[in-house]
């Protein structure tokens, strides 16, 4: 799998897309295609993986629920019992879900019963950027699996200038993220170097610079003269300064904070990019066929690197969103909370489309922060999530398979 | 080493090749010139006074060794121009036109160890048998998981989730010896636990055609959650009945675990340490000398070539897959069975990777991919060891070895890294 560029992963994209109807890529009219992606039934697999995964995880609730287990032992005697403790569980635990997520109902005031919503998009905000990397790479061939190293990376750079450097906040907020940025593209620009230059696979140098980058950020936080606070013995820097805070968008009741903004202002770049420039037609050019690409006078290694830059830049964005947004406390090595590798998912479920990663980081985020809300109120631990999260990818990676659970036709049948 | 006699090298480096002059790397002894100068420069601006000890056996053993003494400055320079000598016969064979053997290059690595050693543990003193002991313990889900690794990508499966085989292993045994009460049923749960997830990863990779790569790094995120999910739902409130394995004991080979300084460190282990050296064996047999492997590598190389021969390609890569997950499981059941006697969440620690990485640095071939395996276990195992005794070198830079190591190996700086040809593409049957 290392060596030569030979089947870029797209490719495999494309073929989980191959029921798509044939057409040009990227139709003119954005509302045409969406209907016709709608009706081809592409849409429709994506729902009905995210209603097999959801399936899948009620399960997983019910068979651990104590209540559900004790009356699974009468079932037969009582049968209504089992299927209230069921019905319970599985209820119980969407509820707080959607709670956690979206709307609770269970308070007063409007401001506390939106609150769910606003944490959803705070943790919407680097699963979007980072899944931006992710999808970025994809469209030019190239898996990106390095988002940890890129997050720790970025974040370290962002939190040194944030903690270090004094400057009024119009210089400052925007110098720490543009450090962050810059240190996330270096790092994931070190793997297109070498996928250009040696053809070594990008894969390998993603994973292993996660490793190096996780290992370089611990050394630099348990050294003083470089990112450890003054006068700590943690493995921790020094809080970012008032003034390279990402400020609270609407007010200081909720944490939502600028980093949501900035997610957006990327989708547009990265839709903008893709679809509208130069750079961008190279990229999907490289992605659907390097051999071609290259026969039509593409640079192919040059886009290589200049891809996995904006790549790193883009889950650099993530990690500073991060460090100056959501823990502003000081730089740890947990800093990216499996962001970096929750990014391949949401880039996966959107299809690698800036649109669809918006919609799937705002769905990722939503499990997010209802996981944590189901966690404290039902005792349902969050790694559910994590499963839901990755069966839904899964589900999604296979259309056939959908299909054949679902018993829809098959693609002739349309 | 016992290498040269197993592996039947593609390229063999003896007997004259008529009309061709034969290709010699020239990395080996840049490598090896580059180590040289840098103990030296190391030596010369970081000097350290004092002496540094070697303890060579454990104060139970039946035959005891002297402890070694050397003058740590005048120790570490002999060893460096030890080193020098080795770099310069290197270069002599380079300037021959002949590959650097492969004892050459051991020799070397023992010599710039000893020197490097000689020079961290100034003043103290090295528990050798120790430090070699623990590093087989830290290497041993490595190798497991690097000949599932090896396996699953010789027949064209590029497994990346070889962590999640691990993990689900490591879990399976720790729950089904728990309630079994024997650990040899704990390590035939792990097995089929590995091959489970080695089945999910084949119904993707194989029957929907789905991209390996993602498949693998999927399957590890789903282990991990599924795991991690059942270890706070069900092991965790039950850890008595479901989350106390029992535990392999320690069983010494009698002959061979009295042999001074190999004895402790290689035959007085846990029956899954002796299992692994069979496995290891069998895997490199059946793969270079049996029908079996020769299929298997058909069908990793020319799958299609493969096919018209009348080999099924698909059923063969279920078949190696099947195998390299229970090979991997075992791998995971180190961890329960033998290392800690319980069950963590994300207790392999990625683990997975850095078998994939001795897979890429073994360049696909069971045995380099044990010695890489080895290798990455005595570096995680010494930067503990240079911990205690307070080295001067930072210990996340050890840490950081084995992967620095696979990012030099993968881009063709320690001589070029070779994936079988069809590694990654699903065979399709026109």
């Amino acid at each position: 799998m290392s060596g030569t560029d030979k089947t870029p992963p797209t490719e495999t994209e494309d073929k989980a897309t191959e029921d798509r109807a044939p057409e040009a890529p990227e139709a003119p009219s954005r509302s045409h295609s969406l209907l016709r992606e709608i009706a081809s039934g592409n849409a429709l697999a994506g729902v009905l993986a995210v209603v097999l995964a959801v399936a899948v995880g009620s399960l997983m609730i019910a068979l651990t629920d104590e209540e559900v287990r004790e009356t699974a032992s009468y079932v037969f005697a009582r049968p209504a019992d089992f299927f209230n403790a069921l019905w319970d569980a599985i209820w119980g635990a969407y509820t707080a879900l959607f709670r956690g997520a979206v709307y609770n109902d269970r308070v007063d005031d409007f401001a506390t019963q939106i609150r769910p919503l606003t944490e959803t998009l705070k943790f919407a905000a680097p699963l979007i950027a980072a899944g931006l990397g992710v999808g970025l790479a994809f469209r030019a061939g190239m898996f990106n699996i390095g988002g940890r190293g890129q997050m720790l990376l970025a974040g370290a750079a962002a939190g040194w200038v944030a903690a270090n450097v004094d400057l009024p906040t119009v210089v400052h907020l925007p110098l720490a993220i543009i450090a962050g940025m810059v240190a996330g593209a270096l790092w994931a620009g070190i793997a297109g170097v070498l996928k250009a230059r040696t053809g070594a696979h990008e894969v390998i140098v993603t994973i292993m610079l996660n490793y190096v980058g996780f290992y370089l950020v611990f050394f630099a936080l348990s050294r003083q003269s470089l990112l450890q606070a003054p006068g700590s013995g943690n493995p921790k820097s020094a809080p970012a300064a008032e003034t390279a805070v990402m400020p609270k968008i609407l007010g200081d009741r909720f944490n939502l904070h600028l980093g949501f903004l900035l997610a957006l202002v990327a989708v547009a770049i990265v839709w903008w990019l893709l679809n509208r420039a130069t750079l961008g037609y190279r990229i999907r050019a490289v992605g659907e066929n390097p051999h071609a690409a290259r026969a039509a006078g593409i640079d192919v290694g040059r886009t290589y690197v200049v891809v996995m830059l904006i790549a790193g830049a883009l889950v650099g964005l993530a990690g500073t969103n991060q460090v100056l947004g959501t823990v502003t406390s000081g730089v740890t090595v947990d800093l990216d909370a499996g962001i970096g590798f929750d990014a391949i998912t949401v880039a996966l479920l959107g299809r690698s489309r800036p649109l669809g990663i918006l919609l799937a980081g705002l769905l990722f985020g939503a499990f997010k922060a209802g996981g944590f809300a189901m966690q404290a109120s039902e005792g349902i631990p969050v790694d559910i999530v994590l499963v839901v999260q990755s069966l839904i990818v899964l589900f999604i990676a296979a259309p056939p398979l959908v299909r054949a659970i679902f018993r829809l036709p098959a693609k002739e049948a349309k | 080493m016992t290498t040269a006699g197993l592996t039947p090298a593609p390229a063999p480096t003896a007997g004259p090749v008529v009309d061709t002059v034969p290709v010699v790397s020239k990395k080996t002894p840049i490598i090896f010139g580059v180590l040289t100068v840098g103990m030296a420069l190391i030596l010369l601006f970081e000097g350290q006074s004092g002496e540094t000890t070697f303890r060579l056996a454990a104060r139970t053993d039946f035959v005891q060794l002297p402890e070694l003494t050397v003058p740590t400055m005048a120790g570490a320079w002999t060893l460096t121009v030890v080193c020098a000598l080795l770099t310069a016969e290197s270069v002599r064979r380079y300037l021959a036109r002949r590959r650097t053997p492969l004892w050459l290059l051991a020799v070397y690595a023992v010599a710039w160890m000893a020197a490097f050693l000689t020079w961290a543990a100034a003043g103290e003193s090295v528990p050798v048998v120790g430090l070699l002991a623990g590093s087989i313990a830290l290497a041993v889900p490595l190798v497991f998981g690097a000949l599932g690794g090896v396996l699953g990508e010789r027949s064209g499966v590029v497994n990346i989730a070889i962590d999640g085989q691990l993990l689900f292993g490591a879990f399976a045994a720790a729950m089904i010896g728990s309630v079994t009460g024997s650990p040899w049923v704990g390590l035939v749960a792990a097995m089929v636990a590995g091959a489970l997830v080695a089945l999910v990863l084949g119904l993707f990779a194989i029957t929907y055609f789905v991209d390996q790569v993602i498949v693998g790094v999927v399957l590890n995120v789903l282990v991990i959650g599924l795991t991690s999910f059942l270890f706070s739902q069900v092991l965790a409130p039950n850890s008595e009945s479901l989350n106390t394995p029992p535990r392999f004991p320690r069983v010494p080979i009698p002959v061979l675990g009295d042999i001074p300084l190999i004895g402790p460190v290689f035959f007085r282990q846990t029956a899954v340490v002796y299992l692994l050296y069979i496995a290891v064996a069998l895997v490199a047999f059946a793969l270079y000398r049996t029908r079996w492997g020769l299929r298997v590598r058909a069908v990793g190389e020319h799958p299609k070539a493969a096919d018209t021969v009348g080999i099924k390609v698909n059923r063969t890569r279920y078949r190696t897959i099947l195998v390299a997950g229970a090979v991997a499981g075992m791998g995971g059941a180190f961890y329960t069975l033998v290392s800690v006697p319980q069950f963590n969440r994300e207790m392999t620690g990625g683990a997975g990777y850095i078998a994939l990485a001795a897979v890429i640095f073994g360049k696909w071939d069971p045995i380099r991919a044990t010695l890489a395996a080895l290798l990455f276990g005595f570096a995680s195992n010494l930067q503990g060891v240079l911990a205690v005794l307070g080295s001067p070198v930072p210990s996340q830079f050890m840490l950081m070895l084995p992967y620095v190591v696979t990012i030099f190996a993968v881009a063709g700086l320690v001589g070029r890294s070779r994936p079988p040809a069809a590694d990654g593409v699903p065979y399709r049957k026109e």
